[in-house]
């Protein structure tokens, strides 16, 4: 965030490095229920970003101190993969990945009809297989797949995007370089149904007048992949259509 | 079924999805913000009787009072049994709901843990806590045989329409299968014919999407166990 660089990060035409416009977000891929063994999963492609989401639950809540006798508890692990960047990650905890790990797991309990099921745990687990800037959007919007992909009763999927600054500009959803060399960098994510903003942090300096430009754009882009979240989980099941058979006992 | 209207729509709806029911009352696994009935689960939307409703595609098994259920033994306590019957609670079997009198701390003469059992749903509390009872007729301590599990949404195309395709895979392939609530099947019989009754299951399993069904499991089964004519000739009598 040293905002002094002599890298063009957006030229004279308003066109990116990797050639978007300042209100485009990168490429998206979703895919619903990848993993066999997982009660619901999700794999999410966000440019160059790789993310595997996992959801186990609602089920037993152990150690049992952490049960809440009044709603089911939502454990969170983001973890990145020791090859997910450039240098070797130095794989396990640290601050980040805790830190991203609480933030996901409140911004996943706002969701979450979690009132139904006293006692239990819902648990999350996110890998980061590879990082391009914006994996904690990622991540969670892969999460949000996986939770209504183990069928956990839900108000509504969250989709979370980041904008930012970089160049001057203000921009939706920064890649690398300019998260790296740009100014600031504002993740965003938000109950689609209801415009309620579940995570909101943001690492370094605009003024409000672009914060408030970053914030819209944001909302404008969490808006496009919750379409993009809703049509993945629906691919699943219309395979040929029609059911012919079937019958309650 | 009274549900066949419904299937002819089916359509499948995400957590969060207006649900558009004007003058319908929300039902099963839907919630309501600001007078508009919504989704709450993956599923398929129903519309029964002025109620709108999901019909989950997924998910762990919630028990509900009455369903059968099969689970394994997996602790004893001096006057109960624990047993996992896949669901997100542990359901304790009291002494005194199993049809054997078991004098206090003779629990492991009777049941042991890896048994398997059959069980019915007594009651679930508000806060969800299970009670289930081994004294109704059909429920039992089930020995040999394997147990094969699905998932529990899928239950209901396994039995088949009044139990056709349960009875099916009976005759074809001769065993005894019980079916959970859980989405846990039990079945017994000779060597290939249980493999085969298990594969046929998880064939249903898995393909549940596709349209008839039925048919493609008839010929799975007749494929693996050849039948001879006159078998054949009582099985669709049966049908």
């Amino acid at each position: 965030m040293s905002g002094h660089s002599d890298i063009v990060l957006v030229d004279e035409k308003g066109i990116r490095i990797d050639g978007r416009t300042a209100e485009e977000h990168r490429h998206v891929k979703i895919e619903a229920g990848v993993l066999k063994n997982a009660d619901g999963s999700a794999y999410v492609e966000i440019g160059k970003n790789k993310v595997l989401a996992a959801v186990y639950g609602p089920r037993e809540c152990h150690p049992r101190h952490l049960q809440n006798p009044t709603k089911a508890i939502v454990q969170c692990k983001y973890n990145m993969e020791a090859y997910s960047v450039g240098d070797r990650k130095r794989p396990g905890n640290d601050r980040r990945s805790i830190e991203i790990s609480k933030i996901t797991a409140e911004a996943l309990e706002n969701v979450i009809l979690t009132g139904l099921f006293p006692r239990a745990s819902i648990d999350v687990y996110i890998e980061i297989l590879q990082a391009n800037a914006g994996t904690r959007c990622a991540g969670l919007t892969a999460a949000s797949v996986a939770l209504a992909d183990a069928g956990i009763p839900m108000r509504d999927i969250i989709p979370a995007m980041a904008a930012g600054k970089a160049d001057g500009h203000v921009l939706l959803d920064l890649n690398k370089e300019e998260d790296n060399y740009g100014q600031a960098d504002v993740p965003l994510a938000i109950v689609p149904s209801t415009d309620e903003i579940v995570l909101l942090q943001m690492d370094g300096n605009m003024t409000r007048e672009e914060f408030d430009r970053a914030i819209e754009m944001a909302i404008g882009g969490c808006k496009e992949l919750y379409a993009l979240q809703k049509a993945a989980l629906k691919r699943q099941y219309t395979v040929d259509g029609e059911e012919d058979d079937s019958d309650e006992q | 079924m009274d549900n066949n209207n419904a299937r002819n729509t089916r359509e499948v709806v995400v957590p969060g999805d207006k649900l558009d029911g004007s003058n319908l009352k929300p039902g099963e696994n839907t919630y309501v913000l600001d007078g508009v009935v919504r989704a709450s689960i993956l599923g398929v939307k129903m519309v029964r009787q002025n109620t709108i409703s999901v019909i989950p595609l997924g998910g762990r098994y919630m028990p509900a009072t009455g369903d059968t259920v099969i689970g394994m033994v997996n602790d004893i306590g001096s006057s109960n049994w624990m047993v996992d019957i896949d669901a997100p609670y542990p359901a304790p079997l009291h002494v005194s709901e199993v049809p054997w009198k078991v004098a206090f701390g003779d629990t492991s003469k009777y049941l042991n843990v890896g048994d398997v059992v059959m069980l019915k749903i007594l009651m679930v509390d508000e806060s969800n806590k299970i009670s289930v009872t081994m004294k109704d007729s059909g429920l039992r301590k089930l020995e040999g045989g394997r147990l094969v599990k699905i998932s529990h949404t899928k239950v209901s195309r396994v039995i088949g329409k009044s139990g056709s395709m349960i009875q099916m895979i009976k005759n074809i392939t001769d065993c005894r299968i019980f079916i959970g609530q859980n989405g846990t099947i039990w079945i017994d019989g000779e060597g290939l014919n249980a493999d085969v009754a298990t594969e046929a299951i998880k064939m249903i399993d898995e393909e549940t999407v596709r349209s008839n069904l039925t048919e493609r499991v008839k010929k799975f089964l007749e494929k693996e166990i050849p039948q001879d004519e006159e078998a054949e000739e009582n099985k669709e009598g049966d049908e």
